[in-house]
């Protein structure tokens, strides 16, 4: 420790300069999509218990799955299906933007901001294509 | 860019201290592969013409299907797990809470990965009827 504060001078002169965090401020639009893409996280979380439910059933008897079967296509667990696939879709769209923003681009804040109003398109096209096929078109309302 | 590294750093060459940026890394891994994996999963639990017993297990026992979906669940659980995990410590400031919520949590991801990958198995070697 001594011997580092010695050479004191010699080792701060090239200091990287911090990337200033501190003073750095989100924008509205990033702040809130960011925030909502935590929230349908967790929703997506509490969807793998639904996941693992359904596969468990599908290892198990004919009538046990029945029973699930039953239970995972009554009226509140399609609504629960309805939030899991809005939730899937914004995540995976401002998924890849996060992976976008970890490469250094499309942090300036119109950038954002812009890319903001992608996500939430990306969203409800998303949820309206897979909405339609897995709801309407296959014969998987019952 | 310059090097974030202090010349002691570079001299002593030990790295970082604790875990550095793995956390942060294997999230990123993680959600690359969900992307394809979940695309995948959602079109082809689509394209099923029903979704009765005898056409869910001749689904699930095909190898690619097999594969896919343990694929899915490891890395599905493990990215749930490291995200929910920034949650808790963001979020719950009592330390005592805190960490009986990680381990709770840690453990039910570990019990989701494991039974999801045993019923896949089960089903994909000819154990379910």
């Amino acid at each position: 420790m001594r011997r580092l504060q010695r050479s004191h001078k010699n080792t701060m002169r090239a200091r990287p300069l911090s990337p200033h965090l501190s003073i750095y401020r989100m924008s509205r639009y990033s702040l809130l999509s960011s925030i909502t893409n935590r929230i349908t996280g967790v929703i997506l979380s509490i969807g793998l218990l639904v996941l693992v439910y359904w596969l468990m059933a599908v290892a198990s008897s004919n009538r046990d799955y029945l029973r699930a079967h039953e239970i995972l296509s009554s009226g509140f667990f399609k609504l629960i299906y309805a939030g899991l696939l809005i939730a899937f879709c914004y995540h995976l769209a401002a998924g890849i933007r996060h992976l976008v923003w970890d490469t250094g681009h499309g942090l300036e804040r119109a950038q954002a901001q812009r890319s903001t109003w992608f996500v939430v398109t990306a969203t409800v096209v998303l949820a309206l294509v897979f909405g339609y096929c897995l709801f309407l078109s296959a014969g998987h309302a019952s | 860019m310059k090097s974030l590294r202090s010349p002691l750093g570079t001299v002593v060459g030990l790295g970082s201290a604790k875990s550095g940026v793995h956390h942060w890394w294997v999230q990123r891994l993680t959600s690359i592969a969900l992307v394809p994996l979940t695309i995948w999963f959602a079109v082809s639990l689509a394209s099923l013409p029903a979704l009765d017993h005898v056409t869910v297990i001749a689904w699930m026992a095909q190898s690619w299907t097999a594969l896919l979906l343990v694929l899915l669940v490891l890395v599905a659980t493990y990215h749930s797990q490291l995200g929910v995990r920034v949650v808790v410590e963001d979020y719950v400031h009592n330390t005592g809470l805190r960490t009986v919520t990680l381990v709770a949590l840690t453990f039910l991801h570990a019990f989701l990965a494991v039974a999801g990958v045993f019923a896949i198995l089960k089903v994909a070697f000819g154990g379910a009827s």
